[in-house]
């Protein structure tokens, strides 16, 4: 559908354009935010990428997913505008559940409760929803990209890796700490319920 | 790649390999010991249900939708930027 709609943006269709902006430009300013200090810089930034898009789109060479290739050059933007040093050193693998909710031989101190039944009785509701935006929205910057890109926008590792210009071993421990914040989060709020 | 020395491993390590484990990054032999441990341990596997169901709610987040005056802005942009 991508590439349809990359067709008719080269000729010229604004409604292309239009299908384009209403799909991605949230993900891009939030991914975005993610790299800069202003809601005001990441806009500048968002629209920077669409007007590299309109120009340059016979630089796209269908290698990669459009999608990817979009976030590729918004994280590149974002970065120079960000002016963060890009960091590519391995990280540390630093539990992800506190090490207090264990007995003394590693083995869980109290039962963990399954919420299968409890969240998809609610999920039409929505419930979580909300809650689980804040919490998106709280996580480390660099943890937040990845949970994004892969759970939220679908791209591979592969993909995220390529967009970020991180290693697949870091790739890997800010998805693995992402997500697990965000399930223990998910469990704190359901126990409050 | 976590590094597991004796034959069984413990919940606390177990929920340290759930990522690797989803994401087919484990070795062999680390995949049966997780999977053995799975098997018998009924507090890990309700965990890793539980983050298959936390990736499967974040994967329900949807945009929101623009507004209007956002939209007209960008339109405004394309067609400057078509007209240059």
């Amino acid at each position: 559908m991508d590439v349809e709609l990359l067709a008719r943006l080269r000729k010229g269709d604004e409604q292309a354009f239009v299908m384009l902006v209403g799909r991605y430009q949230q993900p891009m300013l939030r991914l975005a935010r993610s790299f800069v200090p202003s809601q005001a810089v990441a806009e500048e930034a968002v629209q920077d990428t669409w007007m590299g898009v309109v120009r340059g789109l016979e630089g796209f060479e269908g290698r990669s997913s459009f999608k990817t290739w979009l976030f590729q050059i918004l994280v590149h933007r974002a970065q120079s505008a960000g002016s963060r040093e890009k960091t590519n050193i391995p990280l540390e693998r630093l539990p992800v559940v506190d090490p207090v909710r264990f007995d003394a031989q590693g083995q869980w101190a109290d039962p963990v409760e399954r919420w299968t039944e409890d969240v998809e009785n609610r999920l039409d509701a929505v419930t979580w929803l909300p809650f689980l935006k804040a919490a998106l929205d709280d996580l480390p910057p660099n943890q937040r990209q990845v949970v994004m890109l892969r759970d939220i926008e679908g791209l591979s590792s592969e993909e995220a890796c390529s967009v970020l210009g991180i290693s697949s071993g870091n790739q890997r421990i800010l998805l693995h700490r992402g997500r697990s914040r965000l399930r223990g989060l998910l469990d704190a709020e359901m126990e409050r319920h | 790649m976590l590094m597991l020395r004796r034959r069984d491993i413990v919940c606390q390590q177990a929920v340290e390999l759930v990522t690797d484990y989803l994401e087919g990054a484990l070795s062999r032999r680390n995949r049966r010991r997780f999977e053995a441990h799975l098997r018998a341990c009924p507090n890990c596997s309700a965990y890793l249900e539980q983050i298959r169901t936390t990736v499967a709610l974040t994967g329900s987040i949807k945009p929101e939708d623009l507004t209007p005056e956002a939209r007209a802005d960008l339109i405004d942009l394309y067609r400057r930027w078509r007209s240059q």
